[in-house]
């Protein structure tokens, strides 16, 4: 069987959009985001352009994956952070339980300030998905949910 | 693990591909991606060797449409057929909704089937699923060539819990859109039940 779904209410969401642009600027990053270690982007602050933030979101949990089973191999439990330095873009990418907090910045920041910043928005963060997964399971529980009502015919519409 | 998100009012779910080396996990998402409709896809991204081996994995966002109000949205994902990869495979894992299957039909690649799906019932209980439970579709691939073994005997020796079977052939589409369809079909009927 799989997994509860996670699921985000309107107002966990904007708090978690609120911590990311606050720590956007905080940075002086390019962009934050947020995103689920098995690759399912939550949110995302700053300029995006024509990011693909969906590929990124994968791709930075695929990084993240790969890391972490390199930690074990070497006897280490985890890499609570994995740096990308590049000649103009930088990204940093913190571990937190089952999320990522990814900050994309350029010469207009530096590491060390992003490492600081990006560990005191962690915690907000974590005790803030901590809620969402409380609230997931208990949504889940109770079969009140919205998507009890969904038919067969709606999946069916999908495909026809 | 499905994501719904209600204040962008999307759904996100999780499919992997798996199979053994050659069998056509990857074609099956490049066939997709080549049919779809450009604003219903994002990038097909394939982590691959140089010779176009899957290295890491592919993987591609799908948009199928919209259940309630609510933008239904597939990621798509395969993993690395090679026996030795075995450790990217378990990461695929992660957080799966839903398990395709893709058997390669030739006779002389049983075996290889046989191992690869004894391989996938591991590494989904080292996740924490069981194959039992978990939305799950086989698709029987490679139909066109010659030196394939009879479907009955395929479905004998790979069939493990009356799931939805599909005859197919990636390479021309025969099958590819039926096979995911199913596949989504149960992980939004698991949803449901909550």
């Amino acid at each position: 069987m799989a997994d509860t779904p996670f699921i985000i209410q309107e107002h966990q969401f904007q708090r978690i959009k609120s911590i990311l642009a606050r720590l956007c600027v905080e940075c002086a990053a390019r962009a934050v985001f947020l995103v689920d270690r098995d690759g399912q982007p939550i949110a995302f602050h700053g300029e995006i352009g024509e990011m693909d933030t969906t590929s990124f979101a994968s791709l930075a949990a695929g990084n993240v994956a790969a890391t972490s089973s390199m930690a074990k191999l070497i006897g280490e439990d985890v890499f609570p952070a994995v740096v990308h330095e590049g000649e103009r873009e930088s990204i940093f990418i913190s571990v937190i339980g089952r999320s990522l907090l990814v900050v994309v910045f350029d010469e207009r920041s530096t590491l060390g300030l992003v490492k600081i910043r990006t560990k005191r928005a962690s915690h907000e963060v974590a005790a803030l998905l901590d809620e969402v997964s409380r609230d997931s399971e208990a949504i889940s529980a109770s079969n009140n949910s919205f998507f009890a009502e969904i038919t067969d015919e709606d999946i069916d519409s999908l495909f026809s | 693990m499905t994501f719904i998100n209600y204040a962008s009012r999307e759904i996100n779910c999780k499919i992997v591909y798996y199979g053994p080396g050659l069998c056509g996990k990857t074609t099956n998402l490049q066939y997709i991606y080549d049919s779809t409709a450009p604003q219903a896809k994002g990038k097909l991204i394939s982590l691959a060797t140089e010779t176009d081996r899957t290295l890491f994995f592919d993987f591609m966002p799908l948009e199928l449409g919209t259940v309630r109000g609510f933008k239904t949205r597939f990621h798509l994902y395969t993993v690395p057929g090679q026996v030795y990869y075995d450790a990217s495979r378990k990461l695929i894992l992660k957080g799966v909704d839903g398990v395709v299957f893709v058997a390669d039909s030739q006779d002389e690649r049983m075996d290889a089937n046989i191992e690869s799906l004894n391989n996938l019932e591991e590494n989904l209980q080292s996740q924490g699923y069981d194959l039992s439970t978990i939305p799950y579709v086989l698709q029987l691939n490679k139909r066109d060539l010659p030196n394939v073994t009879p479907v009955n005997e395929l479905t004998q020796e790979l069939v493990r819990k009356g799931e939805p079977v599909f005859e197919a052939v990636a390479t021309n589409g025969t099958g590819v859109f039926d096979t995911l369809k199913a596949v989504a079909k149960q992980v939004l009927t698991e949803l449901r039940k909550g």
